[in-house]
């Protein structure tokens, strides 16, 4: 009986959440008013129409590279987003517990993240060539901070009420942590997670292009060599399209499973 | 022989002084209401009994099996529903799964929970339902003793003439002590064996009394004719609604 509600429960989450879809088509409509506007103010080279990208991506798919160089991206950039999130929630949590930790590690973050991206790059070059490693450490260094600083937030920011009131029913330090404060640290942690996963792939193509690694990046830079804006902009929409399909595969739904109770909590009507 | 035993405890928060040589005792199945004014150190004097913060000296025994607590906020875990939170403490004590949801129901009905809420989240709660779940939460597990540290402050007067009406009615069923702090007068005769004052500078129990028959027998006349001696003619109860909290931290 409870196994059937709780079903029903979920299928009713993922209808509205695909009715909620038509939302996200209107504001990709407007965003395909503006590029075709663009397109008619400015010309072909230019700006290429959207329809004639998508025909160029729908090319590219069918014609075969396109999927294995995307599936190298794609694979690079969760290597290293991986990476990022087991150092990231792990070094943040320890350090949200241990303020002492935490003070020094303060001017390290804001050195790492002073440094530009491209500089990493660089380096990650000469250290490791043109590789996977290159990319996985790129997207390391850059991407790290953010699930640090949201793991941190997450452990700085719980409510200390709750754990008393679960030292006081007999739970120890690790079942504190289990019950208590890993739940309130995934909700600061996941937005940090979903930014974290968008700048992996940013920086994934980055690194690609400018270390001529292949995958999306490589294209890109083939694509700027030869001018061909059409093709150039359907790679674009490819690689943003393989950024949704994995956000919205692999962390929205451990996310709305963690977070059921906020649905429960907006009132009618406002369920986003 | 009491349940609990505190023996000359002191505590100090950044060097201040809150608490010095407070010795008091709670006997089996025995109400004690500790009142003081607000700021006394009355909560800290509750969590350092219920071992969440160390005292700087004294020493405390306790003889109870088990123990739970009530707090002045629900403290609810907001992202699990009623029956989650009042099931929690089974789940700390490793209760068998099959027997959780019938003690659940058990405690939430003791509390005055209709089935029909224990799916909600605490957000769906009311602020009075939410109390009500954290009553069923300290009763689940069947303690022998229980904390209430100012429970009810936070609620109107109806809904806390309810709640201790409650608190009496399981204490009479379940048979567990209590140490309930509270700074409303009225609340300690309703629900109460024994009053215990607390020193207005922290120094000590002033005295205590023994407001006459046991707890749901008195009459109403009765506990505000007795809380209006207290107030005019006591000189145990002369600082009890002095506002220092300011001078403390």
């Amino acid at each position: 009986m409870s196994l059937f509600s709780a079903c029903l429960d979920r299928l009713a989450r993922l209808g509205r959440f695909l009715w909620s879809a038509w939302a996200g088509l209107a504001g990709l409509a407007l965003i395909g008013a503006l590029w075709q506007a663009g397109h008619e103010a400015y010309g072909d080279f230019i700006l290429t129409a959207p329809l004639d990208t998508l025909a160029a991506a729908a090319r590219l798919l069918r014609e075969g590279r396109a999927q294995e160089l995307l599936a190298l991206t794609t694979a690079r950039a969760l290597a290293g987003f991986g990476l990022c999130a087991l150092i990231g929630t792990l070094a943040g949590v320890a350090a949200g517990y241990s303020p002492a930790t935490l003070r020094l590690s303060r001017p390290v973050l804001t050195l790492l993240l002073g440094v530009p991206p491209i500089a990493w790059i660089v380096l990650a070059m000469i250290w490791f060539g043109p590789s996977d490693l290159t990319v996985a450490v790129t997207i390391l260094i850059s991407a790290t901070p953010v699930v640090f600083v949201g793991a941190v937030e997450g452990v700085v920011t719980r409510d200390r009420g709750l754990d008393d009131m679960a030292r006081v029913f007999g739970a120890g330090p690790l079942r504190r942590f289990r019950f208590v404060s890993a739940r309130q640290i995934s909700a600061q942690l996941f937005p940090a997670l979903i930014l974290a996963l968008g700048s992996a792939f940013k920086v994934a193509i980055m690194a690609e292009l400018l270390a001529n690694a292949g995958g999306i990046g490589g294209a890109l830079a083939r694509a700027r060599a030869m001018l061909d804006i059409a093709e150039a902009l359907a790679w674009v929409s490819l690689a943003v399209a393989a950024l949704i399909a994995v956000e919205y595969i692999l962390i929205r739904p451990v996310r709305a499973e963690l977070e059921r109770w906020r649905e429960a909590a907006a009132p009618w009507g406002v369920k986003r | 022989m009491s349940l609990l035993e505190l023996n000359r405890i002191g505590h100090a928060f950044f060097g201040r002084t809150v608490l010095e040589g407070i010795t008091l005792g709670v006997a089996r199945q025995e109400i004690v209401a500790l009142v003081g004014p607000s700021g006394s150190g009355k909560s800290t004097l509750a969590h350092i009994a219920a071992g969440l913060v160390e005292p700087r000296e004294g020493r405390i025994a306790r003889r109870y099996l088990r123990h739970a607590m009530v707090f002045q906020e629900p403290r609810l875990m907001p992202w699990a529903t009623a029956a989650g939170n009042i099931g929690f403490p089974l789940r700390l004590s490793r209760a068998p799964r099959r027997m959780r949801r019938r003690m659940i129901a058990d405690a939430a009905l003791r509390a005055g929970l209709l089935p029909e809420d224990l799916g909600k989240y605490p957000s769906e709660l009311s602020g009075g339902m939410r109390q009500r779940a954290a009553i069923a939460r300290a009763l689940v597990t069947d303690p022998d003793f229980i904390y209430f540290d100012e429970p009810f402050t936070a609620l109107d007067v109806a809904l806390k003439r309810r709640m201790q009406d409650l608190v009496i009615e399981a204490a009479a069923s379940a048979r567990f002590a209590a140490l309930f702090i509270t700074h409303d007068l009225l609340e300690a005769i309703r629900i109460s064996h024994r009053i215990l004052v607390l020193d207005a500078g922290g120094r000590g129990i002033a005295g205590e009394r023994l407001p006459a028959g046991s707890p749901g027998t008195r009459d109403e006349a009765a506990i505000f004719a007795l809380r209006q001696h207290y107030l005019t003619a006591d000189p145990l109860f002369a600082h009890i609604h002095d506002i220092d909290e300011r001078l403390r931290p």
